[in-house]
């Protein structure tokens, strides 16, 4: 208790932005705010976007982002004052005291050297261990956090492992040195769910293991709750509420940190998939004008609350006309929509406004689901006025709410769809159906347009949104990867029929249908000799029956 | 943006002339329009710059309230034109079926008649008065208006944003107004600028015909059909105002081509 490692007094810190066209004002990013952090301890900082909560991470380290400026209070670590001390004094400290685990693993390691070399290099440089010495050292941090190969791991470059062993590599990078304190910011925020597992708790032991203390920064209270002893939520650069983990998490004062537990709550998938379904297709049948035949044959599908159904099969497979009949934009000739408990009306012409407004859709380009010469805001806001009325000042204010949701800023309300890059077009599109906050959302192919990097962040914000929002979506694609991720419940779709219908894990599992197989047996592998594989395997399989229990193991992809 | 090419501002400096002068006609015109104040078909001279008419009224008033006439008459018929055919394509295309088929036909039975005939017996059997001119100058050419708003609007109702606008239960007016006509536009105001052209023309051929502008009041056509004896006699009194509307098509001709230009990475070509 004698021994406080951190304390930040009274921090406060200030940025210079630099509006188009006026003078540049020094704007306070972080106000007031004090903690203390004892060896051997985790402290979480936790908010949205712009709560300051990188800003103050990075000041245990007696560094500002570029422009930003540590103007008050103090900052001891170990007694000695990092506040305006000169940079001899925190080149000693940052690197081998305190070390640092960045969002963007990918981005924080040098593609041509082998990770080995940067792993050690910190702790070389500050004469922390003799080389032996440190190559030893991590290699047993490797084998500590579930690296494979442990020994020979280091020799590979960055771009041979996968993102969640670079980020585990990075954390090993930042242990190396037998650090004090570790700032972790928001290590797993850009790993897919089961990466993002074996990370925190590869790095939970390793904290443990070492008694370290950390300051783990993160936007997730779920994850802050699984690691930090201490939490401190913090909005706007500001202190709401601080105190242990376990008085947060179950007897939050602040209403702020009330919303923040409910909301993450909401997210235990376990909890919906029960009650009444928000849509229930009955018997749908559908073709288009002068066609002979069904596009869709006879469709029978639920979406419980809160969950994802995700409509997979191949182009002219009939999802995107199954899509435009639950919208009412091709009446089926049989067969009933539910929603909501009421039947819809088929036909978009007979449906209620509320209807309309509970039902949303986000389309596959988002190029031209939006008006070129509309603003952002208004895209966004038009909903909001047609909706509920909201004007002037309120909308905008909701807009800008919005904006927050889909992580863009302020800035982009005046901006013209010409002026988003791709991922930001298809957010915007996002917060346009949000706007609406409807019970279901349609996403048809929402990601295919975008490249995967891009369109991993989308999943993964229609995932944190499905959370917070408790809404619904059914998600049309062709790609099993997306499918992996997002669904809770799939149906495949050939030729307009539906082949099978049910939980991820029991589609995703064999025996297969012969086009399931081929579905799955479809997504490229990284890996050479796949496609001959691939091919000759669906050749003895296909197109005759597979054999029961003979069915091949699934192909690991993520 | 990009310097605007020298032929596109020849043409803005001229027709901003022809404009300002019709404008301020009262102000520049030295004399009154219908006021007599010298001989017949006097040649150029100080106090007649381009000498007199065919009754010994200033030819330089006379062009410059002539000017005024052309010019007026050939916006509001533009406007007209343009609010009627942009309004129904727009229409036809968003609401589609058989609202579509019926006007479009309808639009290709009356442009199926040579439009000069049919203004002509119209205007046989109505009265003419200046509103009465204009309504069917415009009329006649808003069935331009029509097709070229309807198959750009055609292209654009099928977008995305559109069906999200349906699907948002937007009412006719708001697809209409706020998703197709701002994405219609500039193919829209290209196609105006021609049919200015095209209106100037027709109220001159018109009047040069007798059954445009009425005398006393002048036109450009009708200054021509005034004076055209004198060019037996080598007087140009009738060329002067050819020249004029000459020279007012071509230098608004030069800014349209600039607009549409500018916009051909929109879809929606030109006709007529």
């Amino acid at each position: 208790m004698d021994e406080m490692l951190l304390e930040i007094e009274d921090l406060k810190i200030q940025a210079t932005s630099y509006p188009p066209g006026e003078r540049p004002q020094r704007i306070t990013i972080v106000d007031g705010v004090s903690l203390r952090l004892e060896k051997g301890k985790v402290i979480g900082l936790i908010g949205e976007s712009g709560a300051g909560k990188s800003t103050i991470g990075l000041s245990a380290m007696g560094y500002g982002r570029g422009g930003v400026k540590l103007v008050g209070g103090s900052i001891r670590l170990n007694g000695q004052e990092l506040r305006r001390a000169p940079s001899r004094v925190l080149r000693g400290v940052r690197g081998s005291q305190v070390t640092y685990v960045a969002q963007s693993a990918a981005a924080g390691f040098n593609p041509s050297r082998k990770l080995i070399e940067q792993v050690i290099e910190a702790t070389l440089e500050h004469g922390r261990m003799s080389r032996p010495e440190a190559i030893e050292r991590a290699i047993d941090l490797f084998r500590r956090l579930d690296l494979p190969d442990s020994e020979t791991f280091g020799q590979r470059y960055p771009h041979q492992v996968s993102g969640g062993q670079l980020q585990r590599a990075m954390t090993a990078m930042a242990l190396c040195p037998k650090p004090d304190l570790v700032v972790f910011d928001e290590p797993t925020t850009a790993l897919d769910v089961t990466t993002q597992l074996g990370v925190l708790s590869a790095i939970k032991r390793a904290i443990r293991d070492f008694e370290v203390a950390a300051i783990y920064i993160t936007h997730d209270l779920a994850v802050v709750a699984q690691i930090a002893d201490d939490i401190m939520v913090l909005r706007g650069g500001e202190m709401v509420e601080y105190g242990t983990c376990d008085q947060i998490i179950n007897n939050p004062r602040e209403q702020y940190t009330r919303d923040l537990v409910s909301a993450t709550n909401g997210e235990d998938p376990e909890i919906h998939p029960e009650g009444e379904p928000v849509l229930t297709i009955r018997n749908v049948c559908a073709r288009y004008r002068g066609l002979a035949e069904d596009v869709v044959k006879d469709i029978n599908l639920e979406v419980p609350p809160g969950t994802t159904l995700a409509v997979v099969g191949e182009s002219g497979s009939g999802k995107s006309t199954l899509a435009r009949v639950i919208t009412g934009l091709l009446p089926p000739h049989t067969g009933e929509v539910i929603f909501d408990g009421s039947t819809l009306s088929p036909a978009l012409k007979g449906r209620s406004k509320q209807d309309l407004q509970e039902l949303q859709m986000i389309y596959q380009m988002a190029d031209v689901a939006m008006n070129p010469r509309q603003t952002v805001g208004t895209i966004i806001g038009r909903p909001l006025e047609f909706y509920f009325g909201h004007k002037g000042k309120e909308r905008r204010l909701r807009v800008i709410e919005l904006l927050d949701k889909i992580e863009l800023g302020e800035e982009f309300i005046d901006r013209y769809p010409a002026e988003l890059s791709g991922g930001q077009k298809q957010r915007v599109c996002i917060a346009r159906a949000l706007a609406a906050s409807p019970k279901l959302i349609i996403c048809d192919e929402v990601t295919s347009a975008l490249d995967p990097l891009v369109a991993k962040g989308i999943l993964k914000l229609l995932r944190d949104l499905q959370k917070r929002e408790g809404v619904s979506y059914i998600f049309i694609t062709h790609d099993i990867a997306a499918v992996r991720e997002v669904a809770d419940t799939i149906a495949v779709l050939y030729q307009g029929e539906l082949v099978r219908y049910g939980g991820k894990a029991e589609v995703l599992a064999p025996p297969y249908d012969d086009y399931t197989e081929l579905l799955l047996r479809s997504v490229p592998e990284m890996r050479i000799g796949w496609l001959e594989d691939t091919l000759s395997a669906l050749e003895a399989h296909l197109p005759c029956q597979a054999p029961e229990g003979a069915a091949p193991e699934m192909s690991a992809t993520d | 943006m990009r310097r605007t090419p020298l032929p596109t501002l020849i043409g803005l400096v001229v027709a901003a002339a022809f404009f300002l002068t019709a404008l301020l006609a009262p102000l520049i015109a030295p004399y009154g329009m219908s006021e007599i104040v010298g001989d017949v078909w006097e040649p150029a001279s100080a106090a007649h710059w381009l000498g007199t008419d065919n009754i010994g009224r200033d030819l330089l008033s006379r062009l410059i309230f002539g000017g005024r006439t052309t010019i007026f008459v050939a916006l509001v018929a533009t406007a007209v034109a343009f609010a009627v055919g942009a309004a129904f394509g727009l229409f036809a295309a968003v609401v589609g079926g058989w609202v579509d088929l019926l006007l479009s036909r309808f639009v290709d039975l009356v442009m199926s008649i040579p439009s000069l005939i049919f203004a002509l017996v119209v205007l046989s059997v109505m009265p003419v008065t200046t509103p009465v001119l204009i309504m069917v100058i415009g009329l006649l050419e808003s069935t331009r208006m029509y097709r070229l708003s309807r198959a750009v609007a055609v292209d654009l109702a099928v977008m995305d944003f559109v069906e999200a606008a349906r699907l948002r239960g937007e009412g006719l007016r708001w697809v209409i107004v706020r998703e197709i006509l701002p994405n219609a536009l500039s193919p829209l105001i290209a196609e105006m600028g021609m049919r200015f052209i095209f209106v100037v023309l027709f109220i001159s051929t018109l009047s040069f015909l007798g059954i445009g502008i009425q005398p006393p009041n002048a036109d450009w056509g009708g200054i021509v059909k005034e004076n055209k004896d004198g060019i037996v006699y080598g007087i140009p009194a009738a060329l002067l105002p050819a020249v004029a509307i000459a020279a007012l098509a071509i230098s608004v001709n030069l800014v349209a081509d600039w607009i549409l230009e500018r916009t051909t990475s929109l879809k929606g070509g030109r006709n007529g």
